[in-house]
């Protein structure tokens, strides 16, 4: 690929560096960013909701002290909104002011070359991270949302770092941006998408990985409540349940029970506080259940 | 390196993934920009190029310690030196008597069954990951009898081993042990803290089952590494081969596989409610409007340039699902009864009907249900679906939703009906569904039986076959997700 040096040394200096800015990532994520960086292909992070795909991206743009452009996708989104848009308010006044000009009228050449020119483009994230001069992360943010025919849009940024511009040509990338992908799997991306990437799932932290985390991302909480924190967490996940608390509500869940000043759990205190983890009512019940020790 | 990534490849795509060759090449080209220094990193290099659903990494992992095998001895591959030998012993060399003793016929290193069981209780106690491992490894070799070159899987010695280990005697041991201890004492290194009231017992218990899951696991990784060792990778792939989430068939699905696809439906159904709105809104064109074509061409001179359309009426497409929950389809009901409340969580106008040879509207009971497992209950409590024997009877119940609910079906339902058919010899009143149909728009049948039975013995699909729009095989998550594909 061209472009400048190389972002990571190796995979572990990757988990290292994210550490830093306190993203604890497993091997797994350390490696796939490292080749993300190494074969200049963009990331394609997959997972339930809440389990710090969004929060990858920013870290990586923190750590390489790059500009994070963000797509967030939503249904209905075109190519004026992810790509480019001619600036027409713009162009009709350019058209205004060259007809009270005094040479006359203009050749119709010109005036197409004059107004479908750089000035009247008005650029969206894609193209911003394509034409960008210093480094930059763009994250393309719950790619699920748009419907499959619009994830073709992208399949040219994706690909070959590059964007199309009838009137104008084509844009190459000045620089390789470092592209993530996220999706809440809430279907099935195209072939044609996966293939250009690289697939990070990212899943539910191990107990011990969730426990890091805990303790790096909730300041004043003590060693032994971010354990007890962790299992319980891990307990509930494993219960039948709507909507399975996320790394996010877990944090709240930590924060909260510091700012209560509960240092030791139990079933009460747990089950009090359990609303910032779980948000709908039948996991409620389930889990004050489960964890007053009733079976069910 | 580069040969056993080709047979990686090869052996994911006999195992139903879709490797293409962009992906295999991305993988050469991973492997080469990665300094080989770990194992791991090139595990997580090959998934995040060759597999690209989370539905596709278990099997990955386990081919890949097929044909990447953890070499022993090295870094943290399962070493056979006995280093924590003398740890162990104290268990008593002969203290469970010689009952297992002749079964490790494989090359034992003459370990008593009691001393192996006692190493296994210390590395469960322990929870060291190093000593987890030692203590498969040497479990293995004394227990599972690997004979050289016999066609069985990994499966069958795992078993083996497990049945002479008795695992949960030993685990209960252990949770009883700490149980024991008085709340908030300090633990001895390695045991969990014993935390007060029932939350503290459930969390020791599950603490215990993590570290028995990941003995079990190394467990079988040591015997697929020794199977390998002994047979060759390909012979060994084609042992640990097993079919994808998506193409488990509905009917013989264990409870994890079950509980796998349960997962996928909630997406399946957001899809298909997704699906039909978008069509809505895509068709917005109704009958050309002709007076507002002809007023706007007063701008143009009175050529009608750009055609006006009226806008459609709004129609919001409605669901009625008839379900069979008989014995007969018990596995595929309970799939089915997943899917109707998926269903409903997605569409606003749904109605669900349940049948065996009565039939009896849920759709309030999975209105009012908080989760699944409760919706489940109250359906099974408080429906009244068998009238007669308790054998289905699609006629008699056909009858009863014309009798009773004919006002559930209109010109914007979409009928659709979830059985096998088979009606225990009763009458098919195949006439009912025909004005189902007629009133109905669209009909759709979803079968759970292999297509080569229908219409063998008491099924009489074909009888009803002419009156639906679509009569699908639905066995597979992938089956239903394309007849979700083609609705839409």
């Amino acid at each position: 690929m061209t472009g400048p040096a190389p972002r990571f040394e190796r995979p572990a200096d990757v988990v290292r560096r994210l550490g830093e800015v306190q993203y604890l990532a497993d091997e797994r994520i350390g490696t796939t960013v490292y080749l993300a960086d190494r074969l200049g292909k963009p990331v394609l992070v997959e997972g339930p909701a809440g389990t710090g795909k969004t929060e990858l991206a920013k870290a990586v743009a923190a750590i390489t002290g790059s500009r994070l452009i963000r797509l967030q996708c939503h249904e209905g989104l075109d190519e004026a909104k992810a790509l480019y848009e001619w600036d027409y308010r713009k162009q009709l006044l350019a058209l205004q002011l060259e007809r009270g000009g005094d040479g006359g009228p203009p050749e119709w050449g010109e005036v197409a070359a004059g107004i479908f020119s750089e000035p009247f483009l008005l650029e969206r994230p894609l193209l911003a991270a394509i034409r960008a001069d210093d480094p930059v992360v763009l994250l393309i943010d719950e790619v699920d949302r748009v419907e499959v025919e619009t994830e073709a849009l992208f399949l040219e940024v994706l690909a070959e770092h590059q964007v199309s511009i009838p009137e104008l040509g084509t844009m190459h990338a000045r620089q390789v941006p470092f592209v993530v992908l996220t999706s809440n799997d809430t279907r099935a991306l195209s072939e044609a998408l996966k293939r250009r990437c690289l697939y990070l799932h990212l899943d539910y932290p191990t107990l011990e990985r969730e426990r890091a985390i805990v303790l790096a991302k909730v300041p004043g909480i003590s060693e032994h409540l971010a354990d007890e924190v962790a299992r319980i967490v891990a307990s509930l996940r494993s219960l039948e349940l709507e909507k399975r608390p996320s790394i996010s509500e877990t944090l709240d869940w930590a924060q909260a029970l510091v700012l209560l000043e509960i240092d030791r759990l139990d079933a009460t205190s747990a089950a009090g506080t359990l609303n910032l983890l779980l948000k709908h009512r039948g996991d409620l019940e389930a889990a004050a259940a489960a964890l007053e020790g009733v079976a069910r | 390196m580069l040969a056993s990534l080709t047979e990686l490849a090869d052996e994911l795509r006999r195992a139903g993934l879709p490797v293409s060759l962009t992906e295999s090449l991305d993988a050469a080209a991973a492997l080469s920009a990665l300094p080989l220094e770990h194992r791991d990193d090139v595990r997580a290099a090959l998934a995040a190029t060759l597999v690209k659903s989370a539905a596709h990494l278990p099997v990955f992992e386990t081919l890949f310690d097929v044909y990447f095998p953890a070499t022993v001895g090295a870094g943290s591959g399962p070493a056979v030196e006995p280093i924590g030998m003398d740890a162990g012993t104290d268990a008593g060399p002969s203290s469970s008597g010689g009952a297992g003793a002749g079964t490790g016929e494989g090359d034992g290193v003459g370990l008593e069954p009691g001393q192996l069981a006692g190493l296994v209780a210390e590395a469960l106690a322990g929870g060291d990951l190093r000593q987890l491992r030692l203590a498969a490894a040497l479990a293995v070799q004394a227990l599972a009898g690997i004979e050289a070159s016999r066609p069985v899987g990994v499966a069958y010695y795992l078993a083996r081993t497990l049945r002479q280990l008795d695992l949960e005697t030993t685990l209960d041991g252990l949770v009883q042990a700490v149980l024991a201890r008085p709340v908030d004492e300090a633990p001895p290194p390695g045991a969990p803290r014993r935390p007060p009231g029932p939350l503290g017992e459930r969390l020791v218990r599950e603490e215990y089952a993590r570290r028995a899951r990941s003995l079990v696991a190394a467990i079988e990784a040591e015997i697929l590494r020794r199977l390998v060792e002994d047979r060759g990778a390909a012979a060994v792939a084609g042992t640990v081969r097993r079919p994808l989430a998506e193409d488990v068939d509905v009917m013989h699905a264990s409870r994890e596989q079950l509980a796998e696809l349960r997962r996928a439906l909630g997406p399946l159904a957001r899809v298909l409610a997704a699906r039909l709105a978008r069509r809505r809104r895509h068709h917005r064109r109704g009958p050309l409007d002709f007076r507002h074509t002809l007023r706007a061409s007063l701008s143009a001179g009175g050529v009608p340039i750009e055609p006006k359309f009226r806008s459609p009426h709004p129609s919001k497409p409605e669901l009625v699902v008839l379900a069979d929950i008989s014995g007969s389809v018990a596995a595929f009901a309970r799939f089915t009864l997943h899917l109707l409340y998926a269903l409903d969580a997605q569409f606003a106008k749904v109605r669900s009907f349940v049948f065996i040879d009565e039939i009896d509207e849920v759709t309030g009971i999975l209105r009012a249900a908080a989760s699944l497992p409760e919706a489940v209950a109250r359906m099974a409590s408080e429906a009244n679906v068998a009238g007669g024997d308790g054998h289905s009877d699609y006629g008699r119940a056909l009858v009863a939703f014309r009798s009773r609910y004919a006002d559930a079906v209109g010109p914007r339902s979409n009928l659709l009906v979830l059985g096998d058919a088979r009606n225990n010899y009763h009458p098919a009143e195949a006439g009912v569904l025909e004005e189902l149909h007629r009133r109905a728009r669209r009909v759709y049948w979803l079968n759970p039986e292999p297509r080569a039975y229908w219409g063998s013995g008491d099924s009489i699909v074909s009888s009803y076959a002419p009156f639906c729009d679509g009569v699908v095989e639905c066995r597979t998550l992938r089956q239903l997700e394309a007849f979700v594909d083609a609705l839409a």
